[in-house]
C-alpha cells in the first residue's frame, strides 16, 4: 500500500468538508448580508483590510464567508448524486451483466443514450420548465453518472458470473438474485467505492457549471459557481469575485481526484485502463 | 463487416428515436406554447384557430408522429423569438460559428495533446513526463467556465492581447478555443501516454531496436502507429464534450455559436429552437460514435465480432 494522500486530505478538509459542516461558526460574516459601504473590497495584499480578508462583491457581502458557506452545496450535491447514481447503476449493471439478453441490449442502449443527450442541454431543458431547484441538479447529476456506474458494473458481472464460485452457489440451489448479492456484488464494492470517488470532481465542476449557467442552484444560495458567475461582469474591474471561488473549486476537485488515483491504485488497479 | 455496420447504424437509429422521444415529451412539459404565441388578449375563435394550425387538438401519439415526420424533413416549426424565421435557419445561422470556435479546438487538442503523450511515454519519469501529468491532472479539476474567464482576464484585460469576447476573427477564437480545448488535451495526453506505455514494451518493439531501427522510428513508426488505435476510439466521446462544452463557452465569451443560442433561445422559451439544438447535437453525437466504430472496426478486425 502506498503512503496516504496527506496534503490532499488536508486540501479537502480545510476547503470543503470542513466549511460545509461548520461554516455557521467559522465564517467571520453572513453570507447573505450586505453593506453598502463596503461595496467591492479588494482583498488583503491588495489594499484590502482583514476585515473581509478576501474582499467583498457588489452588494457588500464578505467573500469569504459566501465561499465557506458556498461548500455543503458542492459536498450535499455530489454526496447524494452520487449515492442515488451509484445504486442504480449498479443494479442495472448486475441486471444487465448477469441476466444477459435482450435486457442487456436494452439497458445497455439506455446508457448509451444518455451519453447522447448533451448534459447541460437537457438540464436547460428542464431548468426552463420548472425553474432552477435542487432537486433539478441531483435529477442531471443521476442522469449523467449512473451510466458510468452501470457499464463497469456489467462488463466486470459478466466475467464474475462465469467463475467457478458462482457456478458452484447455482448448483448449490441460490436463487439468481442471491447470487447476485451475495457472490457477485461484493466483489464489486472496491470498483463502485473507487468509480463513486472518481466521480465526485465530475459532479463538483457540473454543479458548479450548472449554477454559473443559471441553471443549478437557485439564488441567492452562495454556491461556488454562482459566485463565479457574479463576478463574471465585474471582471475588468474586480476580477476577486470570479477568482477565489473558482480555486476553491479547483482545490477541491484537485485533491479528490488525487485521492481517487491513490484509491484507485491501492483497491482496484485494474480501472487505470477505464 | 456489413452486418456490423448494419447493426451500428441501427443502434444509433434507436439511439435516435428515444431522444425524439425525450425532446418531445419536454417539449409537451414545457407549459402551453399558446402563451407565446398569442397575445394576452386573444379571442376564443384566435386560440382555436392556433391550436388546429398547429395540430394540438389531436392526439398525442399522432403529434409525436408529426414531429417525428417533419423532424426527418428539417422542419421544426417557426421560431418563437426570431420572428419570421423557422428554427432550423436560426441554428443554421449559427453553425459556423460553433464550428469554426469547435474545429480549432479540436485542432489544439490533437496538436498538442498526440505530441505530448507520445513524448511523455518515450521519456517517462522525466521532467517532461513530470509536466504532462500535471497539465493531465489540471484538465481533470479545471472548471472551463472558470478558466475561460482567467484567461480573459490575464490575456485579455491585463496584458491586452487579445479581445475580451465578442464575435470576431482569429484573434477572438484563440482564448475561448484554449479553454475549450484544456479538458480535451489532459484526457487526450493521458490516453496517448498510457496507449504508448504499454506498446514501447511490446517484444516487437524491442526487436525493432535490437535491428538496429532508428529510435525516431521505432516510436513514431513502430509504436505511435498501434497505439493510436486508443485515441481514434476517444474522438466521439471528444466530438460529444466539445458540443457541450461550446454551451459553456460561447456563453463565458458570447461567441454567438448554437451554444450560446440555445441559452438565449431558453431564456426566451423558443422551445422550437432548443429542441432543434438539442437535437441536432445528438445526432451529431451519433455519428461522430458511428464513424468511431467503422474506423475502430477496420483497423482492428477483431472488434467487427463482438
Amino acid at each position: 500500500m502506498r503512503r496516504l494522500p496527506l496534503v490532499p486530505i488536508a486540501l479537502l478538509l480545510v476547503v470543503l468538508i470542513i466549511p460545509a459542516f461548520f461554516a455557521e461558526w467559522i465564517a467571520p460574516h453572513d453570507p447573505y448580508i450586505s453593506n453598502l459601504r463596503a461595496r467591492l473590497q479588494p482583498p488583503v495584499g491588495f489594499g484590502g483590510t482583514w476585515q473581509y480578508p478576501l474582499g467583498t462583491d457588489r452588494l457588500g457581502r464578505c467573500m469569504l464567508s459566501r465561499i465557506l458557506h458556498g461548500a455543503k452545496y458542492a459536498l450535499g450535491i455530489s454526496m447524494v448524486g452520487i449515492a442515488i447514481g451509484a445504486v442504480l447503476g449498479t443494479a442495472l449493471g448486475l441486471i444487465s451483466g448477469y441476466l444477459r439478453g435482450w435486457i442487456d441490449v436494452v439497458i445497455m442502449r439506455l446508457v448509451d443514450i444518455t451519453f447522447a443527450l448533451p448534459s447541460i442541454l437537457l438540464a436547460l431543458a428542464l431548468a426552463s420548465i420548472s425553474g432552477p431547484s435542487l432537486g433539478l441538479v441531483v435529477l442531471v447529476v443521476v442522469f449523467v453518472i449512473w451510466g458510468f456506474f452501470a457499464r463497469q458494473v456489467r462488463a466486470e458481472t459478466l466475467s464474475l458470473r462465469e467463475r467457478d464460485f458462482v457456478a458452484r452457489a447455482r448448483v448449490a440451489g441460490a436463487s439468481g438474485p442471491r447470487i447476485v448479492i451475495r457472490y457477485i456484488l461484493p466483489n464489486l464494492m472496491n470498483t463502485i467505492i473507487v468509480l463513486a470517488t472518481l466521480q465526485i470532481g465530475v459532479v463538483i465542476i457540473l454543479e458548479a457549471t450548472l449554477s454559473f449557467l443559471g441553471i443549478g442552484i437557485p439564488r441567492p444560495a452562495p454556491a461556488w459557481g454562482i459566485l463565479v458567475a457574479d463576478g463574471r461582469q465585474l471582471i475588468v474591474s474586480n476580477w476577486w469575485i470570479s477568482l477565489f471561488p473558482g480555486i476553491a473549486i479547483l482545490l477541491t476537485v484537485l485533491s479528490v481526484n488525487l485521492i481517487g488515483d491513490w484509491l484507485r491504485d491501492w483497491l482496484d488497479p485494474k480501472l487505470r485502463q477505464a | 463487416m456489413l452486418t456490423f455496420l448494419l447493426k451500428r447504424t441501427l443502434y444509433a437509429l434507436i439511439s435516435l428515436l428515444a431522444i425524439t422521444l425525450i425532446v418531445f415529451s419536454l417539449s409537451h412539459l414545457s407549459g402551453n406554447p399558446l402563451d407565446a404565441l398569442l397575445p394576452d388578449d386573444a379571442t376564443p375563435a384566435q386560440i382555436e384557430q392556433v391550436t388546429r394550425h398547429l395540430g394540438l387538438d389531436r392526439p398525442i401519439t399522432v403529434q409525436y408522429l408529426t414531429f417525428l415526420q417533419n423532424a426527418a424533413m428539417g422542419d421544426f416549426g417557426d421560431s418563437l423569438k426570431w420572428k419570421g424565421q423557422t428554427a432550423a435557419e436560426v441554428v443554421w445561422e449559427r453553425l459556423p460559428a460553433t464550428l469554426q470556435l469547435g474545429g480549432l479546438a479540436l485542432l489544439i487538442s490533437i496538436v498538442v495533446a498526440l505530441p505530448l503523450g507520445v513524448m511523455a511515454a518515450v521519456y517517462k519519469n522525466t521532467a517532461l513526463d513530470a509536466v504532462a501529468t500535471v497539465i493531465a491532472l489540471l484538465g481533470q479539476s479545471l472548471p472551463a467556465f472558470w478558466l475561460g474567464l482567467v484567461l480573459m482576464w490575464v490575456f485579455a484585460v491585463t496584458l491586452g492581447w487579445f479581445p475580451t469576447s465578442g464575435y470576431g476573427g482569429l484573434s477572438h477564437m484563440i482564448l475561448p478555443a484554449i479553454a475549450m480545448a484544456w479538458f480535451q488535451v489532459a484526457a487526450l495526453t493521458r490516453l496517448t501516454r498510457s496507449a504508448m506505455l504499454e506498446v514501447l514494451d511490446a517484444e516487437y518493439i524491442k526487436l525493432a531496436r535490437v535491428k538496429g531501427v532508428q529510435e525516431r522510428s521505432v516510436v513514431w513508426k513502430h509504436a505511435f502507429r498501434n497505439a493510436a488505435i486508443v485515441p481514434v476510439t476517444y474522438f466521439g466521446v471528444l466530438a460529444g464534450s466539445l458540443l457541450t462544452g461550446s454551451v459553456v463557452i460561447e456563453t463565458v465569451f458570447n461567441w454567438p455559436g448554437t451554444g450560446w443560442l440555445a441559452i438565449t433561445a431558453i431564456q426566451g422559451r423558443d422551445f422550437p429552437v432548443v429542441q432543434t439544438v438539442v437535437l441536432f447535437f445528438a445526432v451529431l453525437f451519433l455519428l461522430a460514435n458511428l464513424i468511431v466504430d467503422v474506423l475502430y472496426a477496420l483497423i482492428d478486425p477483431r472488434i467487427r465480432n463482438t
